[in-house]
């Protein structure tokens, strides 16, 4: 007896932590480590652009696809990040009907930006190679601390020489010390006016740039006849050999198609999350009032545990962390509905194991036997269709609604199973025969 | 027990809304989403006077890249226009001709799919329904394997089949129905309402089943001689209050999201109430009387 009442305090002082997490995502208020969890808000509820493009792999042989499609990612990512925009996504992703031909896809998501023609052309532009040179005066200590593209060009001063003189690149390793470098090579006008430069500016930063961001900074020591030069930055094999895909690859590794695009004004997205953190409160209380009049005492624990319930998700979401939506908050407001039929199997056989002459504990104890079978099954089916939601649902839409609902039934089965089940025996109603109160308060209905 | 009495009641009632059902899917048809069936939808908000729809359409008319869309008022000051899927500069000429010459309206969302993903969304649409029906199929086999006497195992999963086509069947026909008066639209998230409702509808079912099931083996157990249809109907008054009170706890949290919830969730939340109405009804009124009736059938 003394145990259960300590597994059940331990499960409120838990609930009470979790809650407090689960809370914590306002700064300032909350202690450190609830923020660094935050909620992870979808496109659809901060506001943002969301595009998918088709990439054209047709022309390139079946290992190749996938480097390619990693050196378009990546290419893409650079352009993403001249937008200044917090926490953009860029990602690759496989599409296409099952068995029928399969689509390559890269995904980019720009939170908080609306303009999506603006984002469309800066992303289907082809990348471009800049040479630059470090304005007399400047170091390079004055250039730590630089994050944006803007700030970053204005130490440099620009010259003719880009992307368009470049005839190849490739990876080497320098003879003495084996450090990989990256050669490149101009064609004959290129050298020319990269002879040009190098004679006019020895002793002074060449910056090479790519769409806007240095990728490298050597230092010019002599002229440079013959259009040939060797970018030693202290790089690492696999550094080295991405920056020469990059630059070989200046334009897109593969040709991309817009197929599709979702723009969400911030105002919209804003009030779906009120809205639906509104629709959770009242649906909460809703289901918590009709449980404590229908089932009384016991439907009070299940409330108890259903807050249990409703903490534990939240938790659950900051920590995974599960991308919130629209579909997502939907998901879990339903499953609340849906987490007390554990509750509320339990409670209506243990009322028929009372009427049939048991006492209290022992139609307890029955009750919860003899529910699970149909807990179980109710649980499976429910999972088997969040499974196949998530692999076939299409959309992200269908996926955020389908990982809500699967991490619902999976921590309903907890609360309203292991979480009733304690707090109903730390009540401490033992064999004794029961009569009045106690037997008015485990009844159900609205008969006495 | 009345329901199982009066069960010829209940399957008029059944009948007539499948067939209003079927009737409006075959004359009405239904509104695919953008999702499904591809092109663009582009929501916009005035700051001033919205302007007639008229005068919106008249500047619509000029540009053949929108030709074939259609407009709708959303709120006070809002409208929605669908359009084929737009490609390049045509988003922003939507966007300028709906400004008519003054300020553009400030745009609330802007979604576009190109035809070959709203082919592939609908096909995956089509085939987790499916494999959601399979996977039914297969779990009620096994679930209820062991029972023989006295219908068999397969006629509990023909049922319950039954049953589940009369719960996806009336939620679809309702769409049908809005689609036609009121523009509901049949999308990814109308089908995911279904997967759901069939998850829960088919657990409903199989709750009852179950304390068939068990009646079954006590009367086995205490050689206690019963009519088929009274251990049926035993049952379902058994389970009666239990099947009533988990759907009206999933509706009341479903009633707050319609209600409350956003925009983009409340004709989900519709779909999901009408189905689960439909699937708790056919449980406890459909499903359970036609095993007796089926019963009936095979001893004659």
């Amino acid at each position: 007896m003394l145990n259960i009442r300590l597994a059940a305090f331990g499960l409120l002082i838990l609930g009470i932590f979790i809650g407090f997490f689960a809370y914590g995502s306002i700064p300032g208020r909350t202690p450190a480590l609830f923020n660094s969890f935050p909620f992870v808000l979808g496109l659809d509820l901060k506001g943002g652009t969301h595009l998918v493009y088709r990439a054209d792999v047709s022309t390139l042989a079946g290992g190749d696809v996938a480097d390619a499609m990693n050196s378009l990612q990546q290419v893409i990512e650079r352009r993403v990040n001249l937008f200044g925009v917090s926490e953009p996504l860029v990602q690759v992703e496989r599409g296409g009907l099952l068995n029928a031909r399969v689509d390559e896809r890269l995904i980019v998501e720009l939170p908080g930006v609306t303009d999506i023609d603006k984002a469309v052309v800066l992303i289907g532009e082809t990348p471009l190679l800049q040479f630059k040179l470090l304005k007399n005066g400047e170091d390079l200590t004055n250039l730590s601390g630089v994050t944006t593209a803007e700030e970053m060009s204005s130490h440099f001063e620009a010259t003719k020489l880009t992307g368009r003189y470049l005839q190849n690149a490739q990876l080497v390793f320098d003879q003495t010390t084996s450090e990989p470098q990256v050669s490149i090579q101009f064609n004959s006008e290129g050298s020319d006016i990269f002879a040009e430069i190098t004679k006019a500016n020895v002793g002074r930063i060449l910056g090479i740039f790519l769409d806007g961001i240095p990728i490298s900074l050597p230092v010019i020591r002599d002229e440079i006849l013959g259009g040939r030069a060797e970018i030693s930055g202290g790089f690492q094999a696999q550094e080295a050999k991405d920056l020469v895909r990059n630059l070989n690859y200046g334009a897109l590794p593969v040709p991309i198609q817009l197929v599709s695009t979702q723009t969400i004004g911030a105002s919209l997205g804003g009030e779906a999350v009120e809205r639906s953190i509104f629709a959770g409160l009242v649906g909460f209380a809703l289901v918590s009032i009709f449980l404590i009049i229908w089932y009384r005492l016991p439907g009070l624990i299940s409330v108890i545990a259903l807050i249990l319930y409703v903490v534990l998700n939240l938790a659950l979401f900051k920590l995974i962390p599960v991308t919130l939506t629209a579909a997502g908050l939907a998901a879990f407001i339903l499953s609340m509905g849906m987490a007390v039929d554990a509750n509320i199997l339990i409670f209506e056989r243990m009322k028929e194991e009372l009427l049939s002459g048991k006492n209290l504990s022992d139609s307890m104890h029955d009750g919860f036997t003899r529910a699970w079978l149909s807990i179980r099954d109710s649980n499976s089916s429910s999972i088997i269709t969040a499974v196949i939601l998530y692999w076939l649902g299409g959309t992200a839409i269908i996926k955020g609604f389908a990982l809500v609902f699967a991490i619902g039934v999976l921590a309903s089965m907890f609360t309203a199973i292991t979480v009733t089940r304690t707090l109903l025996f730390a009540l401490g109603l033992g064999a004794r025969e029961h009569k009045g109160m106690a037997r008015f308060l485990f009844g159900n209905g609205l008969t006495f | 027990m009345p329901i199982i009495t009066y069960r010829k009641w209940s399957y008029i009632f059944s009948l007539i809304l499948i067939a209003g059902s079927l009737l409006s899917i075959a004359f009405f048809g239904f509104k695919t989403g953008i999702d499904f069936a591809g092109g663009s939808l582009l929501e916009v908000s005035y700051t001033g006077e919205r302007p007639s729809v008229e005068d919106i359409s008249l500047e619509l008319d000029k540009n053949p890249a929108l030709h074939g869309y259609s407009i709708r008022p959303t709120g006070d000051k809002g409208y929605i226009l669908r359009t084929p899927y737009l490609e390049g500069s045509s988003h922003s000429e939507a966007l300028q001709a709906l400004s008519l010459g003054k300020e553009i309206p400030t745009e609330i969302r802007f979604d576009a799919v190109g035809p070959t993903v709203g082919v592939e969304l609908k096909t995956k649409a089509l085939l987790s329904l499916a494999l959601v029906m399979l996977a039914i199929v297969l779990f009620i086999a096994f679930a209820f394997r062991k029972v023989s006497e006295p219908v068999s195992s397969w006629i509990y999963g023909l049922v319950a089949i039954t049953a589940l086509a009369h719960d996806v069947i009336i939620p679809t026909g309702f769409f049908s129905i809005m689609g036609h008066f009121a523009g509901f639209e049949i999308d990814g998230l109308f089908v995911t309402a279904l997967l759901v409702v069939l998850g829960f509808s088919v657990h409903d079912t199989i709750v009852v089943f179950d304390r068939v099931r068990e009646n079954l083996r006590l009367n086995k157990e205490k050689k206690n001689k019963e009519e088929f249809g009274a251990t049926v109907g035993k049952s379902v008054a058994q389970t009666f209050n239990r099947s009533i009170n988990t759907s009206l706890t999933t509706v009341l949290a479903l009633l707050a999201l319609y209600f409350f919830g956003a925009g983009a969730t409340q004709h989900f939340a519709l779909a999901l109430i009408v189905g689960i109405v439909a699937g708790t009804y056919s449980s406890i009124f459909l499903g359970s009387p036609l095993l007796v009736t089926i019963e009936a059938w095979r001893k004659k």
